[in-house]
């Protein structure tokens, strides 16, 4: 029988220290492990390099003063185009160390880190702003006859990992049940082994999980995971599809708060002043008190 | 329809369906309302093999309208699957046409989502140059722009997050292969860059709207002909497919009555 690798979102956040890099996982607004993010939130770690296809995971953490170097193609909400935090952020010139790629090059370079490889060419960021703005980007000249130039995207290794899946087993197998696995194969593959964190709505057995889909949903092996954490409501405010959809009216909520920074500190001391079960319980109530009549 | 009574959302829907005639069986990728039912519209009529999907992870079979989900919809379908790794395999590939929004545009066509100011520090951070650089790099690309003004057709963009021709013309010729900026459709005119030099021109000014009109609204030389035509509105099947595709009338939040 292999280890069993259950561990809290608490004790996954302990093993993050300052200065390092941290793939997460899902898009935008969409399956994003937040619980684990809000657990990083409550840790005194800063200085970290963030890799993402950003929403609010990043915004919190840009909000909570935690990222030197943020490696993005965009950072949104979905329904809410533009994430306020992290436009703060840029226009406040905190994030020290802005990495803007066009979103394919980032999976290039998730993938690249995954395979081993320096880099993988390709064309997409050539003759952009990418690399106006990135000047260390370099290109390769194809070494066939067409003698294409191409852009060189530099492969990412991750110190750490998060992605939120739908189930898990306690060995690490993980499962998505929802329309899109998005990037987080490789931000599992991305990273040194040690500190690729798996939260799920519910840990099931390995049989009732073959048994919950397809098995092209069983895109995560345990190979991939050092620690699965159970978290029902881990990606709450953003999609988790089919457990349950985005919490738009929460979203709402959240980037009205964010507009000022008197109204943030209430937001943040209502629901993120305490662990995850307190931040369920005060989503819990915040929920009655906007149904009230 | 006469050109008395014609709205202006269902000229620009016309409009946005053009820019994707012809284009085969491939991908019409809108982002956005008026994309979206532009590429649906196209394929509901003039162009019946395109691919058009619910903005989420999946291709549509039947007329799926716009602001509406495949597993609420009777009327419409799932044909196909397109999560976003293989988005960004069809796209790098080449069988695509993505009509999205541009906050800045040059004349060569070199347009800005991403953050309006100094990068380093932007005035106003926006998206990000998401998949700007890829898509125009790899396949045809068109844009929606609801308010046609000289904050948006601007001398120079601040970030360039999807590329112009200008810049398309230093690449490899097969990096530049797929490189073409298809139509620029306004809430006052359509726009193209069929040019020698691939100036942006005016290709036709909507119903209502005059020349000077454009010409004033716009922060940089356009290619005028003498003669400029006035942009179409719906034939009675396109009518029929607008209303299929937008009952709920959204066309119009983003573009009130004709002017």
């Amino acid at each position: 029988m292999t280890a069993d690798k259950r561990i809290t979102a608490d004790e996954a956040a302990a093993t993050i220290d300052s200065g390092m890099t941290l793939g997460i996982g899902g898009w935008g607004s969409r399956r994003k492990p937040m619980a684990l993010v809000r657990a990083l939130l409550r840790t005194d770690v800063t200085d970290l390099t963030v890799v993402s296809y950003g929403g609010p995971d990043v915004g919190l953490l840009c909000a909570a003063g935690k990222v030197k170097r943020l490696i993005y193609g965009f950072v949104s909400l979905d329904s809410i185009p533009l994430e306020p935090h992290f436009r703060a952020a840029r226009q406040n010139g905190t994030i020290a160390e802005p990495v803007e790629y066009d979103e394919g090059m980032l999976q290039w370079a998730l993938y690249a880190g995954s395979l081993r490889l320096p880099f993988l060419p390709t064309r997409s960021g050539l003759a952009s702003g990418v690399t106006d703005v990135n000047p260390g980007l370099r290109t390769v000249q194809s070494p066939y006859e067409d003698g294409e130039e191409l852009l060189a995207v530099p492969a990412i290794r991750l110190d750490a990992a998060f992605v939120h899946l739908n189930r898990a087993d306690q060995r690490g197998n993980a499962q998505y049940l929802g329309p899109d696995l998005y990037f987080d194969d490789l931000f599992l593959s991305a990273c040194e082994p040690g500190r690729r964190f798996v939260s799920c709505e519910q840990v099931v057995t390995t049989a009732e999980m073959v048994a919950a889909g397809p098995f092209q949903t069983l895109r995560i092996n345990r190979s991939m995971v050092d620690g699965v954490i159970e978290a029902p409501g881990g990606a709450h405010f953003t999609t988790c599809e089919p457990d349950y959809g985005r919490d738009e009216k929460f979203q709402k909520a959240y980037v009205e708060a964010a507009a000022d920074p008197d109204t943030w500190a209430a937001f943040a001391e209502r629901f993120l002043s305490g662990d995850e079960t307190a931040y369920q319980a005060a989503v819990a109530a915040w929920r009655e008190e906007v149904a009230a009549p | 329809m006469n050109g008395d009574d014609v709205q202006l959302a269902d000229v620009v829907a016309v409009a946005c369906a053009e820019a994707f005639r012809g284009d085969g069986e491939i991908f019409a990728s809108g982002m956005g309302v008026m994309p979206m039912l532009g590429a649906r519209l196209a394929r509901a009529t003039f162009s019946p093999d395109l691919l058009v999907s619910d903005g989420e992870a999946f291709f549509v079979d039947g007329d799926l309208p716009v602001g509406a989900s495949v597993a609420t919809t009777d009327d419409a379908g799932i044909e196909g699957w397109i999560p976003f790794r293989s988005v960004f395999d069809l796209l790098w590939g080449g069988r695509r046409h993505v009509m999205m929004g541009a906050s800045q545009m040059d004349v060569y066509g070199n347009s800005n989502i991403a953050n309006i100011g100094p990068w380093e520090r932007p005035s106003a951070q926006l998206l990000g140059v998401r998949g700007g650089p890829g898509n125009t790099i790899n396949h045809a690309t068109s844009f929606f722009i609801p308010r046609h003004s000289t904050r948006v057709f601007t001398p120079d963009v601040d970030m360039v997050s999807g590329i112009g021709y200008d810049r398309a013309a230093r690449l490899h010729p097969n990096a530049r292969a797929n490189h073409r900026l298809a139509r620029v459709i306004t809430n006052l005119a359509v726009l193209d860059f069929d040019t020698p030099d691939h100036r942006m021109r005016l290709v036709s000014v909507h119903p209502g709207v005059s020349v000077d009109e454009v010409v004033a609204n716009t922060g940089f030389e356009l290619v005028v002909a003498e003669d400029t035509p006035v942009s179409r509105g719906p034939d009675a099947a396109e009518a029929a497919a607008i209303e299929r595709l937008d009952p709920r009338g959204l066309r119009h939040r983003e573009l009130p009555k004709a002017s």
